[in-house]
């Protein structure tokens, strides 16, 4: 029988008495376990979170470190760092992005090709990053901006450091450039140090001392939102923001005189060659030119695919630094040094004359060296044979010394190897022996040294080729009768935060001493007398000049291409002329600059070089009115 | 003298203040623990909400609103409140019909009906109206409850759930459908029907899975590992842990949190905002904030047991519970403990009609307690 329930109201308030009983304590054990969590997020776990908090709000921005600047040795800045402008837009403020691209083609701010890659570009980046879309505006086009800046919702006008050369191509093969890091580069970078930093020495003193211009770039944290967009840092923030100040780089004193570097590079103007001069007594480079010159400035900024093509395509090569990597054969300017071998070997004495009939041959052999004065200089001794230049006598020479002590002698001078100046690059150039013949050649009948072989050696022909560099430190060696540098472009680093100046001392290379140190007097007399004596061959070129010079020119066969050159049919005849050289130092009695100069198929030394040493001389030594 | 003087005018201002209360039908210390839980959401709010006071100044606008609803409510009586139970919940249900046929779409789900000046969500009304129709079906029945009385209730509740979790919203679709069990709970179901429930119930999980929303399912599977996919779904749960995790003991200072004043919290201002308490005041802000739900819980229950019929103590029973089951489900889910649901923080998440629904649910909580003397049936 089915029982009937009915309503009972006690034994109702009695369940749910109990019930509200267990629900209030099971409430209360929930708030416990939340209370709990919280607890266990808080307190346990706290470090943790608060640094996921940590590197949620901060992106961590770079500053790049100020480039140390380049002066040169009167403290005239020859590099620095000036304020570049470039175009940036933001997608989000720009509106009508369509709109907005047109008009800046229209305003000639943007190419009209160009426009489809920066509206691929700005679709890559978020809406509200500011993407560059135009470097290095022009003064013109600053103006134009601005003028028509309220018609063109989201792009902005920023400036960002970069490198500026004020001199332009004045000396741009000495400092080099700056350029944006590139896959080459990456085996020298050191991600920690270039962070923020998107450019690298290139070439040059920019490259070679890059370690003390780089500096050390900094960084901060800057707060941002979940949307990676910045916001202002409020105080009272839980976990301060970090940072780090860029460390500037060093300021470099070259030894370059960048005014001087001015008058050789002009004097040289329209001719392809190589100037060098160097102060003796500390082996300072004051010139080191190349020509042509390019502007360092393009790289800076960043060349345009035509600008860099037609650089690169220039068949006068004017990326080539021939100060440091052009080797040319030494040609005549040897003939000094030469001479100077034949001394302190014995082999001959400054009174022995020697009979010079315009040609010379080998005993045994029908083969005739010719004097490139046909008719010969008749009775020469050694100071006429310098003086005049005498092929004969220094064939005889050469011969008599043999290509050992050649060699020999002239790796004491420097050649084929490189001078060890301090910015990378340089050539060592070839100064041959047999043993070189047997290394450089693989066919077994091309490893003998012919004794012909040497004669030309004699008058700096032959395999024989230096660098302008090598030219200009003999010849300072010579200048200081034995003494000599390492040659250097830099000669102080100085600290720009506490102005701090180190100095590099001059690098003393082992001395050349000679069995009788009298024999400097006799070669230094017979290069005074190319630009003093009756049939010197500088006579002109030196001629009012206020000062003694010694000298030597030089004019070299061009029988091979010192370097890659593309054949071009319609220049050959020029390229085969012959080069013109000239080395000197001056005054004679008390040397304050040696040069070296190379015209490449200038002609003659006399009538194309030494003009240009002239000049150097007469602006150097010219007594200073300031 | 003085001292006398003083002492018997504050006794005569809080026997003026008691009689006031007891006019209106209202609940001192429910007031108060209110009170205290709204001005504590309403300075949270002011740091959350940013730049944008317009929402703090709307939220305050909202409280007025449900205060107004809540003294109103007192004033109805607990028998025209029982009358009228099933005609609520019929309404209710056609709306919420009427939602799903000719409803707007906001973010994705249609839960809004537009009556021309007010944007109404009636899943809302389904909150106070499944309450009172379980509990109004089961006053006249025997309790504990038979199982044909479980099952219509069951039908009851279950209807307008599965309307709303259609909408989809799961959140007030849970919050109804643990109202109404609650009422079954209160009403002194068996062990046995619990256990076979909660049987079934497991049974149901590969079915539910089965019907749920691609996002759901989601939300479920980043509960269990939040960094499988940390910048998607694991996002909330990755960030609000961050954010009450780096609070620590002391917080980071009111409108000082990174997270929440620079928006990796997402919904700072509404669902997530227990994590702008734990980021900016703390584990004492939060520790404040839990007893003060802890007290309106622990009144509300207090008031359910006093009150004088069935109907009266198993509506208001559940309407704490209720309350109880947001702070449990929204603070649970900030704190990474169960999965993402939309259940705003009460009484302190902005948001208007949940906000008005609370406390009209306290209004009538107040109304039944009130009238709990006035007949003789004890």
């Amino acid at each position: 029988m089915r029982r009937v329930r009915v309503k009972d109201d006690a034994l109702e308030q009695r369940i749910f008495l109990r019930r509200a009983l267990i629900a209030g304590i099971a409430a209360a054990v929930l708030l416990l376990l939340l209370a709990g969590r919280a607890w266990w997020l808080q307190v346990l776990r706290h470090e943790h979170f608060s640094e996921l908090s940590q590197e949620n709000r901060a992106r961590v921005e770079p500053l790049p470190a100020n480039r140390g600047l380049l002066r040169d040795r009167a403290g005239r800045v020859i590099a620095d760092n000036s304020p570049a402008y470039q175009l940036e837009l933001v997608r989000e403020q720009a509106g009508d992005l369509q709109a907005t691209l047109a008009r800046l083609e229209e305003f000639r701010l943007l190419d009209g090709d160009e426009i489809e890659r920066i509206r691929q570009l700005l679709r890559s980046r978020r809406a509200f990053e500011a993407v560059p879309i135009r470097m290095q505006l022009s003064e013109d086009e600053i103006a134009r901006y601005a003028v028509h800046r309220h018609e063109l919702p989201g792009v902005a006008l920023e400036t960002r450091m970069a490198r500026r050369y004020p001199h332009g191509p004045i000396g741009a093969h000495a400092l080099g450039y700056v350029g944006a890091i590139g896959e080459e580069d990456l085996p020298r970078v050191d991600q920690a140090r270039y962070f923020g930093n998107g450019v690298i020495g290139k070439l040059g003193v920019e490259r070679s001392w890059e370690n003390e211009l780089l500096g050390q770039g900094g960084f901060r944290e800057v707060l941002v939102n979940a949307a990676g967009r910045r916001v202002e840092a409020r105080d009272g923030d839980a976990l301060p923001l970090r940072g780090r100040a860029p460390v500037s780089g060093n300021d470099l004193v070259l030894t370059l005189d960048i005014e001087l570097q001015r008058i050789a590079e002009e004097a040289l103007a329209g001719r392809r060659g190589a100037v060098v001069a160097i102060e003796p007594d500390t082996g300072d480079v004051v010139v080191l030119a190349s020509l042509p010159s390019f502007d360092p400035n393009g790289f800076a900024r960043g060349l345009s695919r035509r600008e860099y093509l037609e650089l690169t395509g220039n068949p006068d090569l004017p990326l080539f630094n021939r100060a440091l990597r052009g080797t040319y054969p030494p040609g005549s300017t040897v003939k000094p040094l030469m001479a100077l071998a034949g001394l302190e070997y014995g082999v001959i004495t400054p009174e022995e004359s020697v009979w010079c009939p315009g040609r010379y041959s080998l005993p045994n052999s029908r083969h005739q060296f010719r004097d490139w004065r046909r008719e010969g200089h008749g009775h020469v001794d050694m100071h006429s044979a310098v003086m005049q230049s005498c092929d004969v006598y220094f064939y005889r020479l050469a011969h008599t010394l043999g290509i050992q002590r050649v060699h020999d002698a002239m790796r004491r001078m420097g050649f084929g190897e490189p001078t060890g100046i301090d910015i990378g690059g340089e050539r060592s150039g070839i100064m041959p022996s047999p043993e070189w013949k047997k290394k450089t050649f693989s066919q077994p009948e091309q490893q003998t040294w012919f004794p012909g072989e040497t004669v030309i050696v004699g008058i700096g022909q032959g395999y024989w080729t230096a660098t302008p560099l090598q030219l200009a430190h003999a010849t300072a060696l010579l200048a200081l009768r034995g003494r000599h540098f390492r040659p250097r472009l830099v000669r102080a680093v100085v600290d720009p935060a506490t102005g701090t100046t180190r100095d590099i001392p001059p690098q003393p290379l082992p001395q050349v001493q000679l069995q009788d140190p009298r024999h400097w007097e006799v070669i230094v007399d017979a290069m005074v007398a190319v630009t003093t004596g009756p049939r010197g061959t500088a006579v002109r070129a030196a001629r009012g000049a206020a000062y003694t010079i010694a000298g030597k020119t030089g004019t070299a066969q061009v029988f091979s291409v010192a370097q890659s050159e593309r054949y071009d049919e319609s220049q050959v005849a020029e390229r085969l002329r012959d080069h013109a050289l000239f080395v000197a130092f001056a005054p004679a009695e008390a040397p304050r600059l040696a040069v070296a100069v190379v015209v490449e198929n200038g002609g003659h030394g006399s009538s194309v070089a030494a003009p240009v040493a002239r000049a150097i001389f007469d602006a150097w030594l010219a007594p200073k009115v300031d | 003298m003085y001292e006398e003087l003083a002492i018997s005018r504050t006794r005569r201002t809080m026997t003026a203040t008691a009689r006031l209360l007891r006019v209106l039908h209202l609940d001192g210390t429910l007031m108060l623990a209110l009170a205290a839980v709204i001005a504590f959401g309403l300075f949270v709010l002011y740091s959350a909400a940013g730049d944008n006071q317009s929402l703090w100044l709307s939220q305050l606008a909202r409280i007025g609103i449900g205060g107004a609803v809540l003294v109103a409510l007192a004033q109805v009586p607990d028998r025209f409140l029982r009358l009228v139970a099933p005609a609520v919940w019929l309404i209710g249900l056609a709306l919420l019909v009427a939602v799903a046929v000719i409803g707007d779409v906001g973010k994705g789900a249609q839960r809004w009906l537009d009556l021309g000046i007010v944007r109404f969500q009636p899943s809302e009304l389904m909150k106070l109206a499944v309450p009172m129709m379980c509990a109004w079906y089961l006053h006249t029945r025997p309790l504990p409850p038979s199982a044909g009385n479980i099952g219509a209730v069951l039908a009851l509740v279950l209807v307008p759930a599965v309307l709303i979790a259609a909408q989809p919203d799961l959140g007030t679709a849970l919050l109804v459908t643990a109202a109404g069990l609650l009422v079954l709970l209160l009403g002194g179901i068996q062990a046995r029907f619990i256990v076979g429930g909660f049987t079934l119930g497991g049974a149901a999980v590969p079915l539910l899975w089965l019907v749920m929303h691609d996002y759901q399912r989601q939300r479920v599977l980043t509960l269990l590992d939040p960094h499988s996919d940390p910048l998607g779904a694991g996002y909330h749960i990755i960030q609000s842990q961050i954010a009450i995790g780096s609070g620590g003991v002391f917080g980071k200072g009111w409108t000082n949190g990174s997270q929440a004043q620079l928006e990796f919290l997402p919904e700072r201002s509404t669902d997530f905002i227990f994590a702008v308490v734990g980021e900016e005041l703390g584990l004492l802000g939060v520790l404040a904030l839990l007893c003060g739900y802890g007290l309106v819980i622990g009144r509300s229950l207090v008031m359910a047991v006093q009150c004088r019929d069935t109907f009266a103590r198993l509506l208001g029973g559940s309407l704490a519970l209720t309350f109880f089951i947001y702070v449990l489900v929204n603070a649970g889910m900030v704190m990474g403990l169960l999965p993402v649901v939309g259940v705003p923080l009460p009484l302190v998440s902005y948001g208007g009609t949940a906000m008005v629904t609370l406390l009209a649910g306290f209004g009538i909580l107040m109304s039944l307690h009130s009238r709990r003397q006035l007949m003789g049936s004890r």
